[in-house]
């Protein structure tokens, strides 16, 4: 099999995660993407580790024990990943990830209760500016 | 104990008390006042054995140099002559009256402590200016007064005129130091050293080279610490100090460190023609004006600080007459006799309860409720005006017979014109004298009006301390002036006939005149009331002075002046009087010249530091704040937001490393 195939497969698989990451709203859903764009790097890995292995002698085959790294990697961070998720939505109410904007600049947090509290807050302010912007 | 071990005991007792007195004054006040008035009674005596020993012979020199300092060596060097150990005594004897003196005054201060202490400190400063033999240690002892002068002067700093006097007396010194230092600099530099001894052989063997501009430099500095024409305007303002300082200070000893300071290095003074005539015209000028000034205050304080300033100018000018005894001889005897006039006109304040000679001239019966104070002040005004025999008249004709005899061509020590100009005004002076004494005596002690207060009788310390320096203002002149040229210079000090009897003519002239001006105005008195009185007259007499210095310009307008048309000085000076009462502007002249541009200066450096180089601060912080501004807006807090960017930064930089790496 031509190596060109593995390489358009993983390309579009990675861009389809790019994507993902990029443009889905829900924090799960930006997770499962992130796993696509591992998964086309695993891809690659276990491509180019048979092309090399047929044109220069590397008989060690790192690129699969590599991926078998990864894939442990990538089995311990969906998992935390989720955690946290299911933690925010817990206290929050959402796992949308546009609502989760602490971190921005001039957001005053004070304990989670009251962080949450301005998050909805800016959240009514938000959807109020959306309303008068599509009025 | 050797000599030269006594002479360094004198200066260094006064000065471990004043040490001691700091540190001890909160902790045991019952030692402050032993610890005021011992070491400097120790010093006295000392004195007195340092002079009896060395006896007006051959002076004791010792000298001992610490350490090397490049060029020129300063060495710490004693210099004991018969000006030294006069002068020595005299320091201590006031230094110790005011010491005493001062423990009743200011019996109820709260900072008497670290006020006794800065009188120690002044007479040891002092008596080390007396006995240095080296120019650089002299001048710190020059500068210590100074300082404890501008510490003393602003005692009461609770009122502005005094905390105002205390800084004019400070940079008005000052001014004369800068050029005294450098002067002295000039001087060693002619000299190869600060010895007086190896200067005064140079300027003997003609090795200055530049002896008018050293002396006119060394002169600034004298005119300012003495007091005399035109940096004499500190010394009035002065007064605003507790009456022992100005009696201490202002009067006897630090005023004449100047006067002092000529008669060590009179040498190079002569060797210079135009320096002695500027020292004359500065004299003369100084003597006229102050003795004008004199007969218009208001203040008893401020009349005896005027004198003071002229009596400080017979010394120049005997000096400037080349005579260093007759101006010694002044010193002392003007020594006594102001002191025991300051001291005086303390126990009148605290008994009056005012310092105006207007509300005191319509207070019946004063002299009785002071009975010392008016003995002994009659005994200091005669000494003041020259009156035979009391000590002012023999020490005053000496000046005034070495002027004659410098005029008359009778001695090549200095220039003609110097002896004209100092005898000339000397005489004019001694009539304005005797009729600012006369002016002072009637109205402090023949008021007309409501009784006198009586506050009780005064302190002892107060008024023992009178007779004791009675006795040499009456008795100091006629007994010494045939044994004093031994000390000296040898050079006789006897009155001449003409001098003595002209001088003696001139003030008696003054006296009268004075007398029936006053008899003219006096009924004036009556129908003009006037007066303020302090506000606490059984409180001590630092209190009640503070009080009537503070209610002085409220009541009258003005510090120096009091709007009474009884007063004689205004009949006498007619139209003269607005402008002597003010000192013939010489201060608002100094403001105009030198305050308002220096407060004009300041203002604009004030005015460039705040808007011109804060805005360029505050402009270089202003750019980095709206960059920060601009990128925080950045921060928006989605993540998505910062991947994209992410991602973005990625691709740019794989294709710009694509681009190098094909060379395209």
């Amino acid at each position: 099999m031509h190596l060109a195939y593995p390489a358009v497969l993983s390309a579009l698989l990675f861009c389809t995660g790019l994507y993902g990451v990029l443009a889905r709203r829900n924090a799960i859903l930006v997770l499962m993407s992130v796993e696509l764009m591992l998964n086309a790097v695993n891809l690659n890995l276990v491509a180019f580790d048979v092309w090399l292995s047929k044109t220069a002698r590397d008989t060690l085959h790192s690129g699969q024990a590599l991926t078998l790294f990864t894939i442990a990697i990538a089995a311990a961070e969906i998992g935390i990943g989720l955690a946290i998720v299911l933690s925010v939505y817990r206290n929050r109410g959402t796992s949308d990830i546009d609502k989760l904007r602490d971190s921005a600049e001039g957001h005053e947090s004070d304990g989670p209760d009251g962080g949450a509290l301005a998050a909805e807050q800016a959240d009514q302010a938000e959807q109020a500016g959306k309303a008068e912007a599509t009025a | 104990m050797t000599t030269t071990t006594l002479a360094v005991l004198v200066p260094l007792l006064p000065f471990l008390g004043a040490a001691a007195g700091l540190l001890l004054g909160r902790t045991a006040p019952g030692f402050v006042r032993p610890l005021a008035v011992l070491p400097t009674l120790a010093s006295l005596v000392l004195a007195v054995l340092v002079a009896v020993r060395q006896g007006g012979h051959q002076a004791i020199g010792a000298a001992t140099e610490l350490t090397p300092t490049g060029s020129i060596p300063i060495e710490l060097a004693l210099y004991i002559d018969g000006f030294a150990a006069l002068v020595a005594i005299l320091v201590g004897v006031v230094a110790t009256c005011v010491q005493i003196y001062s423990t009743g005054y200011l019996r109820d201060d709260p900072r008497y402590p670290s006020y006794a202490a800065l009188v120690s400190l002044f007479t040891s400063a002092m008596l080390l200016v007396v006995y240095s033999g080296d120019l650089i240690v002299l001048l710190v002892g020059w500068e210590i007064m100074g300082i404890c002068s501008y510490f003393l002067v602003g005692h009461y700093w609770e009122t502005p005129e005094a905390r105002a006097a205390s800084i004019k007396a400070f940079l008005v010194t000052k001014l004369g130091d800068v050029p005294f230092l450098i002067g002295l600099f000039a001087l060693a530099t002619d000299a190869g050293s600060f010895r007086i001894t190896k200067v005064l052989g140079t300027v003997a063997s003609g090795g200055l080279d530049h002896p008018t501009l050293i002396a006119l430099l060394l002169l600034a500095g004298v005119a300012g610490k003495s007091a005399q024409f035109p940096l004499h305007t500190w010394l009035p303002d002065a007064m605003a100090g507790p009456t022992p300082v100005s009696a201490l200070i202002h009067a006897a000893t630090m005023v004449a460190a100047g006067v002092y300071f000529i008669a060590r290095l009179l040498p190079v003074f002569e060797a210079s023609q135009a320096a002695m005539v500027v020292l004359a015209v500065m004299a003369a000028v100084t003597m006229v004006g102050s003795g004008l000034a004199a007969l218009a205050q208001d203040d008893i304080k401020r009349v005896l600080a005027y004198s003071t300033i002229g009596q400080l100018g017979y010394m120049t000018g005997a000096l400037a007459v080349g005579d260093r005894g007759a101006a010694v001889f002044h010193l002392l005897s003007h020594g006594a006799f102001k002191a025991l006039l300051f001291l005086a006109a303390g126990v009148i304040i605290h008994a009056a309860g005012t310092n105006s000679l207007a509300a005191m001239s319509r207070m019946r019966g004063l002299r009785d409720r002071v009975p010392d104070a008016y003995w002994t002040m009659t005994v200091a005004l005669l000494a003041l005006a020259a009156i035979p025999p009391f000590s002012g008249f023999f020490s005053k004709e000496s000046v005034l017979g070495a002027a004659e005899h410098v005029a008359t061509g009778h001695t090549e020590s200095a220039p003609g014109a110097a002896g004209w100009i100092t005898l000339v005004a000397g005489l004019l002076t001694a009539l304005l004298t005797a009729a600012y004494a006369m002016r002072l005596w009637l109205l402090t002690f023949h008021g007309r009006g409501a009784e006198a207060p009586d506050h009780g009788r005064q302190p002892l310390t107060m008024t023992v301390v009178l007779w004791v320096l009675a006795v040499p203002s009456l008795a100091l002149g006629g007994l010494a002036y045939r044994s004093l040229p031994g000390w000296f210079d040898g050079r006789d000090l006897t009155p001449a006939l003409t001098t003595s009897v002209v001088g003696t003519g001139v003030a008696l002239v003054g006296g009268i005149v004075t007398y029936t001006a006053w008899r003219h105005t006096t009924a004036l008195v009556a129908r003009v009331p006037l007066g303020a009185v302090a506000a606490h007259p059984e409180g001590d007499a630092g209190l009640v002075e503070a009080e009537a210095i503070a209610s002085h310009k409220p009541a009258y307008g003005d510090v120096a002046y009091a709007p009474d048309p009884a007063d004689p000085g205004r009949l006498l000076l007619g139209p003269l009087h607005r402008h002597a009462a003010v000192g013939f502007h010489l201060d608002a002249v100094y403001s105009a010249l030198f305050v308002r541009p220096v407060l004009a200066g300041a203002s604009l450096v004030r005015f460039l530091d705040r808007e011109v180089v804060e805005t360029y601060v505050r402009g270089a912080g202003a750019l980095p704040r709206l960059l920060g501004a601009a990128v925080r807006r950045a921060q928006t807090g989605n993540v998505q937001t910062y991947v994209s960017a992410l991602l973005a930064g990625t691709v740019v930089l794989a294709v710009a490393a694509l681009l190098v790496a094909t060379g395209a």
